[in-house]
């Protein structure tokens, strides 16, 4: 509705009121990500007897929480307006980093260390080029996504490199019956939902991607909270990287090959919106479950892979479908 | 009573798989390095017609992609499943080392087969592999000596460069070559690498032939490379002065033989793979075979079986050759 529609019905109305409350959850893209997780459990243990096994679900998700705990702090990244698809690579060369030099003798704790900031570096060198160089971050993070990889690759060659043993399992750890990994996921996205919900900083990271011009004019630093969002990606990416060296054991340079897809993919499943302002951290944690769900209940039932890979396509395509279909709702 | 039964067999020390065995039928999957691959077929084939003779369940499932770690879900997924025995392709030599683990905790019998863990063969119970590598590379310089009459200039066009399989054979051609005065007339003079590219390997292929023009044999040990080096020769018209052999698939090989561009090359036989590894893995479970070095045991059609050092155990002593007269028995 345009601006010169509400002036050609001056005050012949009194405002609309206020949508029911079941009605404002029943349009939010979250609820329709809670829906096809439902659909999923369901759908999961029609598939397979062995599916409905909370032990093996949460095992099963520890193989997806690396990604996952990047996919939170990425939700941030795309809705402040800009994406990050290097974390893949981020993750990879800060465990080969990390790897390499503990190899080479120096203390596991100061070879975590390294590898951290390696991944705090990498964050760094993506936030110079997207706000100091105002390059489109789209770009940037394709070349970093190479650029990284490839030093990975150059780091540790084709072959892969060991972990010393006691380094090994963290997926192993269980708090409370609950895999480590999965707690690190759940408390993440408990602090940056409230962050984002609850904080001065995030109201203005929703506004900076709704209008960056507007937000700056109105006296939010974007530049700053724009580059502190990259640095937490580059963090979070090479804390990934390293909980995925503690899970396999061992270290090469095609560590998480491909992950920025299924991250950018829980993303959208959750009903981040691709061109910023809009998107929750509850929906992105929604979605990785569901991902997981339907990935482990197709994979445990045997189902081919590429009917597999249908079956997620359609999911992201509904996803997108129904994500811009209510924004274009709630926008009137 | 089934209940009290399985007790006294945990009770008497038998391993839970041998208990399940009386009440139902072994349950056995393959997991291949990636789907639509030919090659795979024609191992799947294998197990299913021993499962079928010997009265077991087979499945075979495989990721998308031949990435590392692509193949954990799957094997996370099987173990959900109570299978009794893994059989897999490894992706990565170490990137499964603890789900393997896992799944050799839970009781499962894990064989890696048409590859292996090299150098962390403690992970899984025993290899099954087509020949012994070690020779391969003395039955190629052979191989390439019958064609060219023992005289004149060889190169050889290999995968990647750090492909192990390939890297050993070729070190045991160079060491035939030079330690075997049958092949003393014979100079290798350039070993080139294709990375298992078609364009890549057509590339290398015709820079050997403009930068040797008395080149007189080619061995790629690699089906991508012999089809691109064959193919060079067809366009070329040149299969009367340089002789292209190595190791190929016979379905993509087929029209070279049929037109004369390839006289011979060699493989072996996937589908004695997957046979061998159902009677293998039946007999470990009933007790009647001893999964030990140096033990042997029967096999339909295969003959006595060694399983040598390492718990490898090869499903032929020499590679098989394909050429004109028996191309056509072999589909894979």
């Amino acid at each position: 509705m345009s601006a010169s529609d509400l002036q050609s019905a001056p005050s012949a109305q009194e405002a609309a009121p206020p949508r029911p409350a079941w009605q404002v959850l029943l349009i939010r893209p979250e609820t329709m990500t809670l829906a096809l997780l439902v659909l999923a459990v369901f759908a999961g243990a029609w598939l397979s007897p062995f599916f409905l096994d909370i032990s093996y679900i949460l095992r099963s998700f520890t193989l997806y929480a690396e990604f996952a705990i990047v996919a939170l702090v990425l939700t941030m990244v795309i809705i402040a307006g800009e994406i990050d698809l290097s974390p893949a690579a981020n993750m990879a060369l800060s465990a080969c980093v990390f790897a390499w030099l503990q190899q080479a003798g120096l203390p596991v704790p100061a070879a975590v260390a390294v590898g951290l900031a390696a991944g705090l570096a990498m964050g760094a060198f993506n936030g110079l080029m997207v706000i100091g160089l105002q390059l489109p971050s789209i770009i940037v993070t394709i070349g970093t996504l190479t650029l990284y990889r490839g030093l990975a690759q150059i780091i540790a060659g084709d072959k892969s490199i060991r972990v010393p043993e006691w380094f090994i399992g963290v997926d192993k750890i269980m708090v409370l019956g609950v895999p480590l990994p999965v707690v690190i996921f759940i408390v993440l996205a408990l602090a940056l939902g409230f962050l984002l919900s609850r904080t001065i900083v995030g109201r203005q990271i929703y506004q900076i991607g709704t209008n960056e011009v507007a937000a700056r004019h109105a006296g939010i630093r974007s530049a700053r909270i724009k580059f502190g969002l990259f640095l937490a990606v580059g963090l979070v990416s090479a804390t990934a990287g390293m909980m995925t060296a503690s899970r396999l054991g061992s270290v090469r340079y095609d560590l998480g090959l491909g992950g920025e897809l299924q991250m950018v993919l829980m993303a959208m499943l959750g009903g981040t919106y691709i061109f910023g302002g809009r998107g929750t951290i509850l929906g992105t944690f929604l979605a990785a479950w569901l991902l997981v769900l339907v990935s482990t209940g197709m994979i445990v039932a045997n189902v081919l892979p590429a009917v597999q890979l249908v079956v997620l396509g359609i999911l992201l395509v509904v996803s997108i479908i129904a994500t811009n279909f209510i924004y274009s709702r709630t926008q009137r | 009573m089934l209940k009290k039964s399985l007790l006294l067999g945990l009770a008497a020390g038998i391993a839970l798989a041998g208990a399940a065995l009386a009440a139902d039928p072994v349950k056995i999957v393959y997991i291949g390095k990636n789907t639509g691959n030919p090659y795979f077929d024609s191992i799947t084939g294998g197990f299913q017609d021993a499962c079928k003779a010997k009265g077991c369940e087979f499945e075979f499932v495989a990721p998308a992609t031949a990435e590392a770690t692509s193949q954990i879900p799957f094997i996370e997924a099987q173990i959900q499943r109570g299978v009794n025995v893994i059989g897999i392709a490894p992706n990565s030599p170490d990137a499964l080392n603890q789900v393997l683990d896992d799944a050799r905790a839970k009781g499962i019998l894990v064989l890696t087969v048409n590859g292996d863990l090299t150098g962390n063969e403690s992970h899984r119970d025993a290899t099954i592999l087509p020949v012994n590598f070690d020779i391969v590379g003395r039955d190629q310089v052979e191989m390439v000596g019958s064609l060219i009459g023992y005289e004149g200039e060889i190169a050889i066009l290999s995968a990647t460069t750090e492909a192990p399989d390939q890297n050993k054979w070729i070190v045991g051609m160079n060491d035939t070559l030079k330690n075997d005065p049958k092949y003393a007339k014979m100079k290798l003079v350039a070993t080139v690498y294709g990375d298992d590219q078609p364009e890549k390997s057509t590339t290398e292929m015709e820079a050997l032939l403009s930068n040797y023009p008395d080149l007189k044999g080619v061995i790629a040990p690699t089906t991508v490379g012999i089809a691109a080096a064959a193919q060079v020769v067809q366009s070329r018209g040149i299969a009367d002065k340089v002789h292209v052999t190595g190791l190929g698939l016979p379905s993509e090989m087929r029209d070279f033989i049929k037109d004369g561009t390839v006289k011979a090359f060699q493989l072996w036989s996937p589908y004695n793979e997957g046979w061998l590894a159902v009677h293998f893995a039946l007999g470990v479970l009933d007790g009647s075979i001893k999964n030990e070095v140096g033990s042997t045991f029967e096999v339909p059609n295969l003959g006595k079986i060694t399983i040598n050092a390492n718990n490898s155990i090869n499903t032929q002593a020499e590679l098989t050759t394909f050429n004109a007269d028996n191309i056509d028995q072999f589909n894979f």
